[in-house]
């Protein structure tokens, strides 16, 4: 689908942003490469930089140091602002305007791309009447119609902060699959923040993790499933890890259990399990988790 | 031809890849012959729509079972099955799904519960494969390891 000369989604070398009032670093020295075309998970603890990262991509802040490319142009670009939407997590909304006006907004904020139809199909899939008023929506509804502003734009590249936050399961499963459903009918790539795993599981294609402002993971997530094993044996067999990256190491009496990024076969007696998505991810993201580099 | 005729429900927790569970649904389909030859299967999108996994899994999915020859996609008109895996006896009517259905009652009858009836079944399939090993498969292989 995506040739390998056509620019990616994202990209950023050494890319790094401090926030002045508070001297330490929201970022620093990322580099990383997500593809065209996929669904990219966001993930890192609160305060490991993924709001910061999305608003980077998304123009509304500038880099402290190094760069980030979104499409192969930069975010401020005026062709990056018609080709890449930003979903912020205070959903920037009228409270007093009806969805209709809201939409009929959006339509004159695009006027280039924007596709009234789209707009109005993500909104009617949730049930939502257009004569209503933004502000007596739910946030599930309301997550909906910022959605729907964002779809409307037709943009190539969707960025999405946390927008599955307080909201119920049969919601978050719903914009899911609005979402995905976008991204069938044509050439669309998503990145999206969420501390929900288990959501990702079988949503996402591209991980991208960060840990106190460093990217510690960018990887195709079937790779990522691949490439870890969980292990669970006896402490007396732990030296036969040394050759591998442990990821993360939990001991419980004379039991060891291990996410491992396996370097070829490991020696000793272990039960091997292929661990979900999910479970990698949550092993990354812990404490004492062996950072990227020092693992050797 | 008609589409609409197989609805994928995707395990989440299971850790099977869901694109593995979409080609096992769609076999199984083709084996009880609630999808035959000519059937449309529901686009990427209707898929996606109703189960909200990532389209690229379905595009895969259909993918492998073309390479397979189950299906063949047409473009702007959609995947359809070329191929039948039903085989005579697991209709809904057969004969032996009828004998089946009344053994079911049986053992049910006799207080045996679902997971009873399951192992059972199991044990007799085993049971069948030791006395006629002409190939023995994995779970021999196992028992040998053991």
């Amino acid at each position: 689908m995506t040739g390998p000369d056509e620019p990616a989604a994202l990209h950023a070398t050494e890319l790094g942003f401090g926030y002045r009032a508070r001297g330490d670093r929201a970022l620093r020295d990322c580099g990383f490469t997500v593809p065209r075309g996929r669904i990219t998970a966001l993930v890192g603890r609160n305060g490991a930089g993924k709001s910061t990262l999305l608003h980077l991509a998304g123009g509304l802040l500038r880099p402290t140091h190094g760069r980030i490319r979104v499409l192969g142009t930069a975010p401020d670009s005026a062709g990056a602002r018609t080709r890449v939407a930003l979903l912020t997590q205070d959903k920037p909304l009228y409270p007093r305007f009806t969805v209709a006006d809201t939409l009929r907004m959006g339509g004159k904020l695009n006027a280039s791309s924007w596709d009234r139809r789209v707009a109005e199909r993500v909104v009617r899939e949730g049930g939502i009447a257009l004569s209503a008023r933004v502000g007596e929506l739910s946030p599930g509804r309301r997550t909906r119609v910022a959605l729907a502003l964002a779809l409307g734009k037709r943009p190539e590249l969707l960025l999405l902060d946390e927008p599955l936050a307080d909201l119920d399961p049969v919601v978050r499963t719903e914009i899911m699959a609005t979402l995905m459903a976008e991204a069938a009918e044509r050439e669309l790539s998503i990145v999206l923040s969420s501390h929900v795993l288990p959501d990702l599981e079988q949503t996402c294609d591209w991980v991208l993790l960060l840990r106190a402002g460093r990217v510690e993971l960018s990887e195709d997530a079937d790779a990522l499933r691949e490439g870890h094993t969980l292990l669970t044996g006896h402490v007396d067999e732990e030296p036969a890890l040394r050759e591998h990256t442990v990821v993360h190491r939990r001991r419980h009496g004379r039991q060891l259990t291990a996410l491992v990024r396996p370097r070829g076969p490991v020696g000793g007696s272990w039960h091997v399990e292929r661990p979900p998505l999910e479970e990698i991810l949550l092993g990354h993201l812990q404490d004492g988790a062996a950072p990227k580099e020092a693992a050797a | 031809m008609e589409g609409d005729v197989v609805e994928y429900r995707i395990d989440r927790q299971s850790g099977i890849p869901a694109y593995v569970q979409i080609v096992r649904q769609t076999e199984q389909a083709l084996r009880m012959g609630v999808l035959q030859v000519g059937d449309r299967l529901p686009t990427a999108k209707e898929v996606v729509a109703a189960t909200a996994i990532n389209p690229n899994t379905v595009f895969r999915a259909y993918r492998d079972m073309e390479q397979a020859g189950l299906v063949r996609s047409r473009r702007g008109l959609g995947t359809f099955v070329t191929r039948s895996l039903a085989r005579p006896g697991a209709e809904d009517d057969s004969p032996l799904r009828a004998d089946l259905a009344a053994w079911v009652a049986r053992a049910l009858a006799a207080g045996l519960e679902r997971d009873d009836v399951l192992a059972l079944v199991t044990a007799a399939l085993d049971e069948h494969d030791e006395q006629h090993e002409h190939d023995p498969g994995d779970r021999g292989r196992k028992q040998e390891d053991a």
